[in-house]
């Protein structure tokens, strides 16, 4: 399965994470799923980090702002496809910490390593299973002109 | 009274692919009941064993955090949306 992401979105989540950079960034990928579970990402969110007590390694997303942004994604006709967020001087593969922190089954978690100040690698990969079984596996990113 | 619940996307598959349910209750913790007995697929991903919302389960009336408000007992208008939010965080 792959989430296709059109390119100039696709540039904006990495840039992020070069903006906050030594810090991770975090936002939210909006956007359309067919009925075979293909992701579509339409729009993306950027989002205020609210872990401030460590913010080179950790993110987490206001429940508040969570609330926001579904509720406009709603109105424009899409759906929380995915999130995204940046690992700063660290590879772009998920964590332990990522899988215990991941509740949205089916969704795409897209990470961008940043080395130096500068996005290399963007991976995302899929939440499967339920919370007691629940894994990663990889997703391949479709980079689509529009 | 007749309340909407707006389902996020990874619970749709265990709420008959619906975005939006309406409920029948005076207070959240009556929506959250009549929307799992209506959906009984929906309670263990709700609620633990036992019977508390689960950690990572966000419950929201309209702009509010219920567990700023009065929790289950909040009391709900024909107006109000219940959002439900799973968390979002993570690191390396």
């Amino acid at each position: 399965m792959a989430l296709k992401i059109p390119n100039a979105l696709h540039k904006q989540l990495r840039q992020h994470g070069e903006e906050t950079y030594p810090h991770e960034c975090c936002g939210v990928l909006t956007g359309g799923i067919d009925e075979e579970g293909r992701k579509t990402v339409q729009a993306i969110v950027r989002c205020g980090n609210t872990r401030t007590d460590s913010l080179a390694n950790r993110h987490n997303i206001s429940p508040a702002e969570l609330v926001r942004i579904q509720r406009e994604a709603a109105l424009a006709g899409r759906d929380i496809v995915g999130f995204y967020h940046s690992h700063p001087d660290h590879p772009a593969q998920w964590s332990a910490t990522d899988l215990a922190e991941a509740h949205w089954t089916g969704c795409s978690y897209v990470i961008t390593s940043v080395e130096h100040g500068r996005a290399v690698l963007t991976n995302s990969f899929q939440l499967l299973g339920q919370e007691e079984n629940k894994r990663f596996e990889d997703e391949h990113i479709e980079v689509i002109d529009q | 009274m007749s309340v909407k619940v707006l389902i996020p996307t990874p619970l749709r598959p265990y709420a008959g692919k619906q975005s939006v349910i309406e409920v029948t209750a005076q207070t959240v913790g009556e929506a959250l009941n009549d929307l799992v007995t209506k959906h009984p697929d929906l309670r263990k991903h709700l609620f633990s064993e036992d019977g508390k919302l689960r950690s990572f389960v966000n419950v929201y009336l309209n702009d509010e955090d219920v567990r700023y408000l009065s929790k289950d007992a909040t009391p709900v208008k024909e107006t109000d949306t219940i959002i439900i939010v799973p968390s979002v965080a993570g690191g390396r």
